[in-house]
């Protein structure tokens, strides 16, 4: 029995890490519907405009999400949403807000502006897949600007221009409106999506969330 | 890893406290790895400090919350102590081996918070509070006791 009580202590000691564990879990867990589908603010700011759009500009479901370039979440919820956007054709349209985390993440804001100078030369989406695609490669650089300039020439855009532009007061007015939505909305992080209107709850941030959630908002729009 | 003679006076008391620190570093960071898989891994979030630190890129590897390779390593000293404190003399240079590794991620964790995040997470300094003190106890129990247990012998 003696020879046996530390492999007995270690077991006990197992045991107990793994239910108390468990139960934190349990408990920790986000309620299942606590802030799923609640309704948007009624009198929400109206961000940068015209917003950014990808799809049928008169889809019956509108995606909109506001995200941060920079921030690892929503480089993970980049590939799902394209797939969705495939998935659903001309039935949903795609809205990204900007919403740079600037304080967490040191190339957050310079990001959001590199996508909004690309998108003044009519190269917004490709430059928003670019810096989430490629997120890896420079969410550790020492200087974002250089990297994302590299990015505008791959794209074939002006670069002098993009260059002007990036620290321009387009860019920037366009990320503080659509910062602005996004708080008068209540949005406290990245990423955070609405269905037409209705807020994404984090439990159902997955692509099989996402699809039930446009499945019932196509539903409830008769089609 | 065949027993040998429990250990005694000066050295047992420092086994059982290496294993009561290890269970406290066992607790935060159990709690950590539940913060992370509950939330924080799925959403950035303006609020900076633990937010911004358990949040950031560094506190995954490969998928995984760093976290829990952290519950793993203070499982792995609390083993490691209770065996030495029955007197598995194997135990005691896997434990030097194991705190060692510990102690060089906690100073890289405490660089980053310091220097690339500018955060500060309470819970994971704790942790860092604990591996140092673990690498103080396995350095006092190496160096200054041989010639004790020569004695005790």
């Amino acid at each position: 029995m003696k020879r046996n009580l530390p492999l007995l202590i270690i077991g006990t000691v197992l045991l107990a890490a793994l239910i108390g564990g468990g139960i934190l879990y349990n408990r920790s867990k986000p309620a299942p519907t606590a802030d799923a589908q609640k309704p948007q603010a009624a009198n929400s700011a109206p961000g940068a405009d015209p917003p950014r759009l990808r799809g049928n500009a008169n889809a019956p479901v509108m995606l909109e999400e506001f995200g941060d370039f920079q921030c690892p979440p929503c480089g993970l919820l980049h590939p799902e949403l394209k797939e969705i956007e495939k998935q659903y054709g001309d039935k949903l349209v795609v809205s990204f807000r900007q919403f740079p985390l600037a304080q967490l993440h040191k190339h957050a804001y310079d990001a959001a502006r590199a996508a909004e100078a690309a998108g003044l030369q009519g190269k917004f989406w490709e430059m928003h897949d670019m810096l989430y695609e490629k997120q890896k490669e420079w969410e550790f650089a020492v200087d974002g600007r250089t990297v994302f300039t590299d990015y505008a020439r791959t794209l074939g855009l002006d670069v002098e221009r993009f260059s002007r532009d990036i620290g321009g007061d387009v860019a920037t007015g366009r990320v503080t409106l659509d910062m602005r939505r996004g708080k008068s909305m209540g949005v406290m992080g990245t990423p955070t999506v609405f269905i037409n209107g209705k807020l994404v709850g984090e439990k159902d941030m997955t692509r099989a969330g996402l699809t039930m959630l446009i499945d019932a908002a196509l539903k409830a729009k008769g089609q | 890893m065949p027993p040998v003679l429990p250990a005694r006076g000066g050295r047992r008391r420092l086994y059982l406290l290496t294993a009561l620190l290890s269970l406290v570093g066992l607790g935060d960071s159990i709690y950590l790895t539940v913060k992370h898989l509950t939330g924080q891994s799925v959403r950035c979030t303006i609020s900076t400090g633990c937010d911004a630190v358990l949040a950031s890129a560094y506190a995954s590897v490969g998928g995984f919350p760093l976290a829990a390779f952290g519950a793993l390593a203070y499982f792995a000293v609390f083993s490691l102590a209770t065996l030495a404190l029955f007197g598995y003399r194997g135990a005691r240079m896997l434990l030097l081996i194991i705190v060692g590794l510990m102690t060089l991620m906690t100073l890289r964790l405490l660089y980053l918070q310091a220097f690339v995040l500018q955060a500060y997470c309470e819970f994971c300094l704790l942790s860092a509070l604990i591996t140092l003190s673990l690498a103080g106890l396995m350095l006092f129990s190496f160096l200054p006791q041989r010639h004790r247990d020569s004695e005790e012998r």
